[in-house]
């Protein structure tokens, strides 16, 4: 687990290097600081659970184990990527890992994941669906009507909102009256849960009960988890807006920095938990470097994918 | 045997329904038959499980539609009236139709979004728009308008089949045309168009209602001594071209009837195309029919003054002969 925020926090500082140095095309979202919500919720899932993601996604595609280099490429579009350089960072899918989709668009994946409930609920199948969202989410309207829908069908889908008190670059206080994401599954009917999101022993207790509720049928539930973007927005975000002060404590608030003090006072040895930073760097780079060196996709097939081939790939429109 | 376009609707949903135990179908009312009636007693013999009602949340329906499709289910949404559609455009546009595509063939959204559209007298401003140019911008959808309850019934089937989204665009005023069915027939293709009445002096190019208006007007053509061609062209993306081609190239003149709005209109992309592709084979411009620059008013007069009928496409297709000389 230790080695699983290492590996976020390792890889989202190679997208931010690589991303300012213009190699990554784009926009990407870093999840830095939000890593113990992605480690502790998608390590209790099982390989045919789904999980769809936001913008901010790398961190739950990793934790869900999906390979890092393909991860990687993808975000650098390449040939190798997940989507073949299709999706690039906001639309990570690893389709045989359960990653079912990210998207751009605040709010879009919460009503895919009650689908995915849904499919399951029908196929009489025990899986459930996972969407991660900020609360800037909880402005939209999908928001609502899919909490209403979920709830009303009873469907075992785990909203999970990563409450990082920003919705882009606006604070919570000035795009929300309601302080707590977790207020509004109350009126739905909807099991709920407030917790210290950068406590990755938290985190995972939440989860596996919140899971466990969604095994048998209970219907939904929201886990709120309270976390802090170290990170801008994007890369290349300058943060004015944010305070000496605040950005401070978001540093002595970090998830590896709590785990570590967790596991020490547990008579882990600091060099025992270095190592494994280390290792975690050592596989970052060396998927990174493999991802950078991988083919770029073939202009020629820029039409393929958009109708099933090949009986529809000739569709001019 | 007569049947009325939506009691053939509901025999295909009833038949794939039988069929396929992924389909399933969902919507605001359609577990107790829907706004028009298409669904009715479908609940009580597929299991409430299978007909769903769903509250009024377009945006979240669609949405959990698109990820039921995701996973398995071939689910046949019900959205009242295209006019409402405009709430599913995050879902359809940013997900649904991209699904494939951003995902690099990896996922497919097999999902019907069953619609209707058109004005058919005082449903006014919000209840009668023909909206399909929209998603014929996009990529990743298909969008099938049929004409009659024969060609209904089997490109509904056809559509369910498919594995794309699909978007399937009823007219209200067809719903109570009846029509025959065949029984053995094969289903059509999706993307392939069909000639309504072959003629050789015109082609009118016309989709969903206004095939019918179409034909009414080659009728009084004909009694002028014109022979218009009229092709059905059923599914709008994708588009038929070699039907349009195989037309033109005989009558040398084509002319774009619909009930949508010109301005951008599907007309709009079709006259373009036959411009680019068959400019050498044309004795006249493109000629377009539509819907004139207003919302839909309610008062009947009003109604009627801004909806093409047949005598605007007589009107256009005889300037068509004289500007040929």
């Amino acid at each position: 687990m230790y080695a699983a925020l290492w590996r976020i926090r390792l890889f989202e500082g190679q997208v931010q290097r690589l991303a300012a140095a213009g190699e990554i095309p784009g926009f990407p979202h870093l999840s830095t600081g939000q890593e113990a919500v992605a480690v502790g919720v998608c390590t209790q899932l099982e390989r045919e659970d789904v999980l769809f993601t936001s913008h901010r996604g790398h961190g739950h595609v990793l934790a869900k184990g999906s390979d890092m280099e393909a991860t990687f490429a993808e975000i650098l579009g390449r040939q190798t990527g997940l989507c073949g350089g299709r999706g690039g960072s906001m639309h990570l899918v690893d389709a045989a890992n359960g990653v079912l989709g990210a998207t751009g668009v605040v709010a879009g994946n919460l009503s895919l994941a009650a689908g995915a409930a849904w499919a399951a609920q029908a196929q009489g199948r025990e899986n459930i669906s996972v969407a991660f969202f900020g609360d800037g989410a909880t402005g939209a309207g999908a928001f609502h009507e899919t909490l209403n829908l979920a709830a009303l069908w009873r469907l075992p889908v785990l909203f999970v909102c990563e409450n990082n008190g920003y919705a882009e670059f606006t604070s919570r206080e000035e795009h929300s009256n309601v302080k707590h994401v977790s207020s509004f599954a109350a009126p739905y009917g909807i099991a709920t849960q407030t917790i210290d999101g950068n406590d990755l022993p938290t985190v995972i207790a939440a989860a596996r009960e919140a899971i466990a509720t969604l095994r048998r049928g209970a219907g939904p539930y929201l886990l709120e988890c309270m976390t802090f973007r170290m990170a801008g927005h994007y890369v290349g975000d300058s943060q004015q807006y944010r305070s000496k002060e605040e950005l401070a404590e978001i540093r002595d608030k970090c998830p590896i920095e709590r785990l570590k003090r967790h596991l020490m006072e547990r008579g882990v040895k600091a060099e025992e938990l270095d190592a494994i930073g280390e290792r975690a760097k050592v596989e970052v780079l060396r998927a990174v470097e493999r991802a950078r060196a991988a083919p770029r996709p073939d202009p020629a097939t820029v039409l393929d994918h958009v109708y099933r081939a090949p009986a529809l790939a000739a569709i001019r429109g | 045997m007569q049947h009325t376009f939506i009691e053939i609707l509901r025999r295909a949903l009833d038949e794939e329904l039988a069929r396929d135990p992924a389909v399933h179908l969902l919507g605001e009312d359609v577990a107790a038959g829907g706004a028009f009636g298409v669904t009715r007693g479908l609940a009580d013999k597929h299991g409430a499980a299978r007909v769903r009602n769903t509250p009024i949340s377009e945006a979240a329906i669609t949405g959990l539609a698109t990820g039921a499709a995701l996973c398995g289910l071939k689910p046949v949404l019900e959205i009242m009236f295209i006019d409402f559609a405009t709430l599913s455009m995050d879902c359809l546009v940013n997900q649904t139709a991209k699904y494939r595509y951003m995902s690099g063939g990896q996922l497919a959204v097999p999902l019907v979004v069953r619609t209707q559209a058109g004005a058919a007298g005082g449903a006014a401003a919000q209840h009668s728009q023909s909206l399909e140019a929209w998603f014929i911008h996009v990529p990743g959808l298909i969008v099938v308008a049929p004409s009659t309850p024969g060609e209904a019934y089997g490109l509904l089937k056809s559509a369910i089949r498919l594995g794309e989204p699909v978007l399937f665009i009823e007219h209200k005023r067809l719903y109570t045309m009846k029509g025959e069915l065949v029984p053995g027939v094969d289903l059509p293709s999706i993307g392939r168009a069909r000639i309504a009445r072959p003629g050789t002096d015109v082609t009118v190019i016309a989709y969903s209602a206004m095939v019918q208006t179409a034909l009414e007007a080659a009728q009084s053509l004909a009694d002028a001594g014109i022979s218009a061609e009229v092709i059905d062209l059923r599914t709008l993306l994708p588009l038929d071209m070699a039907t349009i081609t195989a037309s033109v190239s005989k009558t040398h003149r084509a002319l774009v009837a619909h009930e949508a709005v010109l301005n951008g209109g599907a007309g709009a992309e079709i006259a373009a195309r036959i411009g680019a592709e068959l400019f050498d084979e044309l004795d006249a411009p493109v000629l377009r029919v539509g819907c004139g620059f207003a919302p839909i008013p309610f008062a009947p007069e009003l109604e009627r003054a801004l909806l093409p009928g047949s005598a605007d496409l007589v009107r256009a297709a005889r300037e068509l002969m004289n500007l040929a000389g």
